[in-house]
């Protein structure tokens, strides 16, 4: 299923009232699975009462598919059947790593763009996509380090990924921003060389800047949007990647009220570029 | 090891704090990984544990979680039930021996998100049982709701946990003395229900018993003043049976 090219919200619990009273023109709205990966109980009714009413996207974060072990088989099966609940429009992971020997690390953790990698992360893409039943979009990480050993571009590293695996891409604006930033890249040149034509959704969020008085950058979500990250934004929808994009969410949450707003400048943007396209 | 997983090995040892080997730990970008899971982890348990964070503060709550993230760190990614051996490393943490109750109220708010992410069954309604005569009542045989945790404690830590849960100072009337409590969820609410021990009795009998009548003798072998009526009554009202 493919969906119009609306601006969606990460949800958060707190904002369920709101949220269902919203009358906003085409919303969706954005989870992470992992949330609701209960055997039941009220945040599974909640998730319920949100998929009768709205579009959903997965997104999930705990996949670790840029592993070189195969993704956990019960958590696919745990993904497979809130698909199957509340048939989402959108189910998305990212291109990054969290589990090792049995452990979980919550965090997206980096790798060398080799061969080798890609061969694990198309393994592990087709192997998931197949296991869940439907195509999957892996999300542009953030960058901090600088890494050794890449045989590989990251914007061609996602073009063979996508050639070999199938899947869509998740753009994340905001993580353009912060790794070119931090790796000291342009990240126009960046989107200029991203396989736009797989992407199925885009994501704008807020970034934070490294309070240890470095000139990092981090992936807060704690923020509302940049002005830089709605430049790039108004870039990608003048070369035509006008798709699904969300505001994203995770830290100093505001009132969805507050959250909306920043939603209908995205929405407005995709509105008329799509009316111009 | 080389290649991806020997990357991926070096990586987590430089996460738990060998950093030397591992040329890209050396970066200072690189506490971003480390904070950032930390944080992650800490954040489950403030979340999974308000009881104990209202009884010791959150300054002292997390100093003590990151020790036990250390030492236990998440296997399963679901992180909205993260803390399973939270307790009992209280148990073996000095500095908690000051309260000596602390490990039954990490015990107890742990039933509780326990309760919360179990399966879905109707309750059974009292009126349900109410509606039947004696004999029919005695070979009844009832299944415990899926949400269900029976809580025991030698301290009154059920007084203590629902005062912190609700923010509250402990009255000045507490009694020390063993409480208990049915931990269970109706209407997708979790309730702490404080009930006798013979009612954790008669519920751990129901479970195992293939009549309403037997677990009524089981119960009174170890209770014989119990009150067999009232036990059930209490149960149901506290939503402990599926239908």
């Amino acid at each position: 299923m493919s969906m119009p090219p609306a601006a969606g919200v990460g949800f958060k619990p707190q904002h369920f009232d709101a949220a269902m009273r919203s009358t906003s023109d085409a919303l969706w709205l954005e989870v992470h699975p992992e949330n609701y990966m209960a055997e039941g109980g009220p945040q599974l009714a909640m998730l319920d009462a949100l998929a009768r009413r709205f579009p959903l996207s997965l997104h999930g974060v705990s996949l670790s598919l840029a592993a070189a072990a195969l993704p956990d088989a019960a958590q696919l099966q745990r993904l497979r059947r809130l698909i199957d609940r509340v048939e989402p429009v959108l189910v998305s992971e990212h291109m990054a790593w969290s589990s090792w020997a049995g452990r979980y690390v919550p965090d997206l953790l980096p790798f060398p763009r080799t061969h080798e990698a890609l061969a694990h992360l198309v393994r592990n893409v087709v192997h998931t996509q197949d296991r869940l039943g439907r195509r999957i979009s892996l999300e542009n990480p953030s960058h901090y380090l600088v890494l050794e050993g890449h045989e590989w571009s990251e914007t061609d590293f996602l073009g063979e990924l996508v050639r070999r695996s199938g899947c869509g891409l998740l753009l994340d604006v905001n993580n353009v921003y912060v790794s070119t930033h931090n790796l000291g890249e342009d990240p126009l040149v960046y989107l200029d060389d991203f396989p736009l034509h797989a992407v199925t959704e885009i994501h704008l969020a807020g970034h934070a800047v490294d309070d240890t008085g470095a000139t990092l950058l981090i992936d807060s979500h704690d923020a509302p949007v940049a002005d830089a990250v709605w430049s790039l934004y108004h870039h990608l929808l003048s070369r035509g990647c006008v798709r699904p994009t969300l505001i994203e969410r995770d830290g100093d949450v505001p009132s969805f009220a507050t959250l909306l707003a920043e939603r209908e400048r995205a929405h407005t943007l995709l509105l008329s570029e799509g009316m111009a396209a | 090891m080389n290649g991806l997983a020997g990357f991926q090995g070096d990586f987590a040892d430089a996460l738990d704090g060998d950093a030397t080997a591992f040329a890209p730990a050396r970066q200072p970008a690189f506490a971003i990984y480390r904070n950032t899971a930390m944080r992650a982890c800490l954040d489950a348990l403030e979340a999974n544990f308000p009881a104990v964070v209202c009884l010791v503060g959150r300054e002292w709550f997390r100093a003590a979680a990151a020790i036990h993230v250390t030492q236990s760190p998440p296997r399963d990614p679901r992180l909205t039930t993260y803390g399973e051996a939270f307790a009992e490393f209280l148990v073996a943490f000095p500095p908690a021996s000051e309260l000596p109750y602390l490990v039954d109220v990490a015990r107890l708010d742990r039933l509780w998100v326990e309760s919360l992410v179990a399966a879905d069954a109707n309750v059974l309604a009292a009126t349900t049982v109410a509606s039947l005569g004696a004999d029919a009542l005695g070979a009844l045989t009832l299944r415990v709701h899926p949400a269900v945790r029976p809580f025991a404690s030698s301290l009154p830590a059920v007084s203590i946990w629902q005062a912190s849960r609700a923010g509250m100072a402990v009255g000045e009337d507490l009694i020390w003395r063993t409480e208990c409590a049915v931990v269970t969820r109706v209407d997708n609410e979790v309730c702490v229900t404080p009930v006798e021990a013979s009612a954790l009795r008669f519920l751990e009998a129901i479970a195992e018993s293939s009549s309403l009548a037997d677990a009524a003798f089981s119960t009174l072998d170890r209770y014989p003043d119990a009150r067999i009526d009232l036990l059930l009554a209490s149960l149901l009202e506290a939503g402990a049976f599926a239908t």
